[in-house]
């Protein structure tokens, strides 16, 4: 059994040494994986560019491996060079769609990426990160303290429940994702240790219950919209926990409260396209003409 | 589980299941069989039959008994390369198997110097694996440390013979297990490692009498 961690815990300590929950996450974690800050920072730093580097190629408009979707990102984003562009976003959550869809796509198309927490979820974080580039004037070496941040609060979620779509549907995968995201959101934005946590809270809360259904088992739909959709859910969370608003439940509790919802959840919605949208006639239809049966 | 499991591993996707899983699977069994495979036939079971082609499954396993990491950029080439570099390779998609875990493969493989290995394994989720059979011994292989493979007669000396050459060479032995059919027939033994073994070590745990062969198996991490 793996020692159960504490988001709380974490803000305490971060708090008690008068540091931001960020700069608190590298120098624990640099101690944790025996490394010195500096090599954390590196390797960070390398996923920073895998990611970049993702979002980058999945905007070349390929069909994915299993042929369900793919060109979706590159819509978006020819979309936002017309002048006819209705922005009703906003550039910041339209640059996060972007880059989520991107880096789905990417997936999908067996390009190389950064599982994070899984391969399915991998949009999610990078979307809202690089959404939060420029707004915050983000290096990369900013950005890779944001994966710390991310990484500490997937450590206590994987302790307290679980990042598997298998084990807890797709809360476990897009919404501890999101509530990945939301931290590392509300931490490079210069939120306090305890912000960092309702960040997380907050985008969890509105991520439970959600279920895992790929149709024909691909991850492609709906898992690519999806991750889309849980960025800007980490966005909209982040910027709540910023204005002062509180989680009424505690981070923790929300994490123990996934990890309840993914065991009532009937195994038919847990990746084994035996019931949501994966039974969709259009699915079944899609499923029987494309796959082999056995 | 640590940090770099969270934000990582950096991978070829779509599925660290379906995808990664199944390079290291291949990489396994191409360790295992200790040639370079020249022919591969690799039968699937479950969702890795059902989902092949999708998830690049298929690209994945030839990929990882090319000896590829499951971040090399060539995976999604890795069916035209096989052929490239010789590996007559052919895919069976099983309608039932004797299997009942979802993703499954066996490899028969045949490498360059006639060596015939028939190597079985599961992909548990997350990239995780487990090579559960060798030429037929039941095994449990999970590739994340280094380890030391030897098929030997069942027999009274050989496991602590080859613990004690082990220890003499100052390599520290982190779990070891003997996997056999039949009391007194032939035996597998898995040794993992803290440290890669090196070529060094083969020779001298081959020469025990009684062991038939040795295999050094490198971390797929
Ligand atoms: S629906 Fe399932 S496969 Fe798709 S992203 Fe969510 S958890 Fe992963």
């Amino acid at each position: 059994m793996e020692k159960i961690l504490s988001l709380q815990d974490f803000v305490e300590a971060a708090a008690a040494q008068g540091m931001s929950f960020g700069a608190y996450a590298l120098k624990a974690q640099a101690v944790e994986l025996e490394i010195g800050e500096s090599e954390l920072a590196g390797q960070m730093f390398e996923c920073v560019e895998v990611m970049r580097a993702a979002a980058r190629s999945g905007l070349r408009g390929q069909k994915t491996r299993g042929g369900l979707a793919g060109g979706d990102a590159q819509k978006i984003f020819r979309a936002r060079a017309q002048k006819s562009y209705i922005n009703i976003t906003g550039d910041i959550v339209s640059d996060a769609i972007q880059t989520a869809l991107a880096i789905g796509e990417a997936n999908a198309s067996m390009g190389k990426i950064v599982a994070a927490p899984t391969a399915g979820a991998s949009g999610v974080i990078p979307g809202v990160l690089f959404a939060l580039e420029k707004p915050l004037g983000l290096d990369d070496a900013a950005i890779g303290k944001g994966l710390v941040v991310a990484g500490v609060i997937g450590l206590v979620i994987a302790s307290r429940a679980s990042l598997s779509g298998a084990v807890g549907g797709c809360q476990a995968e897009c919404g501890s994702a999101a509530a990945m995201a939301a931290g590392a959101a509300a931490d490079l934005a210069g939120g306090e240790p305890a912000v960092i946590a309702h960040a997380s809270a907050i985008a969890m809360k509105a991520m439970l219950g959600l279920i895992c259904d790929p149709v024909a088992g691909l991850v492609e739909v709906p898992c690519i919209k999806r991750n889309a959709a849980a960025a800007v859910v980490a966005l909209t969370a982040a910027q709540m926990a910023l204005a002062g608003i509180k989680s009424f439940i505690p981070a923790d509790e929300v994490f123990d409260a996934m990890k309840s919802v993914g065991a009532s959840l009937p195994p038919s919605l847990k990746e084994t396209s035996a019931g949501g949208i994966a039974q969709a006639p259009t699915a079944l239809a899609w499923a029987k003409e494309h796959l082999h049966a056995d | 589980m640590n940090l770099f499991d969270i934000i990582g591993p950096i991978m070829i996707g779509p599925s660290s299941s379906h995808t990664a899983g199944a390079v290291r699977l291949g990489l396994l069994a191409r360790q295992i069989l200790g040639e370079e495979p020249v022919k591969a036939v690799i039968d699937l079971y479950g969702s890795f039959a059902r989902t092949c082609k999708g998830h690049g499954t298929d690209a994945a396993l030839l990929a990882g008994l090319l000896g590829w990491r499951p971040d090399d950029g060539r995976i999604p080439r890795a069916l035209d390369e096989a052929e490239k570099s010789g590996l007559d390779y052919s895919f069976n998609l099983a309608e039932t198997g004797e299997f009942v875990h979802p993703n499954t493969v066996l490899f028969h493989l045949t490498g360059a110097g006639g060596r015939y290995g028939r190597i079985g394994g599961v992909s548990l989720g997350g990239g995780r694996i487990s090579v559960n059979n060798i030429d037929g011994f039941p095994v449990e292989l999970s590739g994340e440390l280094n380890a030391l493979l030897t098929m030997h007669e069942d027999r009274a000396g050989i496991v602590s013979a080859v613990s004690s050459i082990l220890a003499e060479m100052r390599i520290n032995i982190a779990g070891m297990r003997v996997f056999r059919r039949q009391k007194g027939g032939l035996a597998a033994m898995i040794i993992e490692t803290d440290q890669p073994a090196g070529q060094k070590v083969r020779p001298i745990i081959a020469a025990i009498p009684g062991i038939n062969s040795v295999r050094l198996i490198n971390s797929i991490l």
